[in-house]
């Protein structure tokens, strides 16, 4: 357990959750190693099938960073997503798995500091809660 | 079409928890328009059940596959090279599907992977409402073509009852009268005297009542 260092898959959108990293990434801030990004058009894009499939492939903690739910491209985007992820916490209960290993955050565009600050987060909550298997 | 719902993983989890080779089968028919067990509910399924049973332990083999249709026995018949290699079925159509394999293929265990609720159709996106009840002796166009055996609370035939509370039936807020929806489409139409018509009782040999049914069409019967 000492020697367990999370795998977290993020999924982020090429809208707001785009221009916080590209801003993070200008402040010289850096998401930690163990958070691999996935980029997607919209989060509305992300079925539940994905989610589950970065599970079964393998990450102990999944997390999608979208828009504000009044500011999607796509008009609703993040707030589809949002009843997706609830969808997948309660299977993830069903399954005995803690449902607090995904997580869906709503980013400013301008907020770089909370892109790599949240991705943090989510880092310390995997690592308490270990290994998924 | 036939309306279903997923059961929830922990049940399925449970059935197949002796086995180590799993075959879910979607149905390409209702259960894929209504969401619920066509290729892609197929896939999250599977993906569900090999991390449900890894965190039990159990590494375990799972297939998908999704049939044209589970209700006809050619497209069943499509599973006989596949199958053999499983030794569990999760299908994932209405209740024809399971038994219509189980028939088939009397050696393997099947399962039922969904909740089989009504015939109906989708009133909005992710919302579907029961609109017939399969008696076998369609009189909707009596009734402002509303069929008032799946749609009112008591099934009457000569609503509304005294439980009609502004449109709405006194089961559930939720659920609208269908006598006051009748009654107002027949005034509507200036076809409200057809209501006072008397019918003759309806015969519910045709429905349940009369046992199992199966129908036969001689000319396009063996």
């Amino acid at each position: 357990m000492q020697d367990f260092r999370p795998k977290i898959i993020a999924f982020y959108c090429s809208n707001c959750a785009s221009s916080a990293a590209k801003i993070a990434n200008k402040m010289n801030l850096y998401l930690p190693e163990e958070v691999k990004l996935i980029n997607v058009p919209c989060t509305g894009r992300i079925e539940i099938l994905h989610l589950l499939k970065a599970f079964e492939n393998g990450a102990d903690g999944v997390c999608v960073f979208g828009c504000q739910e009044d500011s999607c491209q796509y008009i609703n985007g993040i707030l589809k997503l949002k009843k997706r992820v609830e969808h997948v916490k309660k299977m993830l209960e069903e399954m005995g798995i803690e449902p607090d290993r995904i997580e869906v955050f709503s980013l400013y565009a301008g907020k770089g500091q909370d892109f790599v600050d949240i991705a943090k987060e989510m880092v310390n909550k995997i690592n308490q809660l270990g290994p998924i298997f | 079409m036939i309306i279903a719902e997923a059961k929830p993983i922990s049940e399925i989890l449970e059935m197949v928890k002796d086995f180590s080779k799993i075959l879910v089968v979607g149905c390409k028919g209702c259960v894929t328009v209504c969401n619920v067990g066509g290729a892609k509910e197929v896939a999250i399924l599977a993906s569900s059940i090999r991390i449900g049973m890894r965190k039990k332990g159990k590494e375990v083999e799972v297939g998908e596959i999704t049939l044209e249709r589970q209700c006809d026995p050619e497209y069943i018949e499509e599973l006989r090279d596949i199958i053999k290699d499983y030794d569990a079925v999760v299908s994932i159509a209405c209740g024809v599907g399971p038994q219509f394999i189980a028939e088939r293929y009397p050696d393997i265990m099947v399962f039922p992977g969904v909740n089989t609720k009504f015939m109906g159709g989708a009133i909005e996106h992710g919302v579907w409402a029961e609109r017939c009840a399969g008696c076998g002796q369609c009189v909707i166009h009596y009734y402002g073509t509303m069929c008032p055996i799946a749609r009112c609370s008591k099934s009457l035939m000569n609503g509304p009852c005294g439980g009609s509370n502004h449109g709405k039936c006194e089961v559930s807020p939720e659920i609208d009268c269908i006598w006051d929806k009748i009654v107002r489409k027949m005034m509507a139409q200036g076809r409200l005297e057809e209501l006072l018509k008397i019918r003759p009782p309806k015969s519910w040999l045709t429905a349940r009542d009369g046992g199992p049914r199966k129908m036969v069409r001689e000319e396009l019967a063996k």
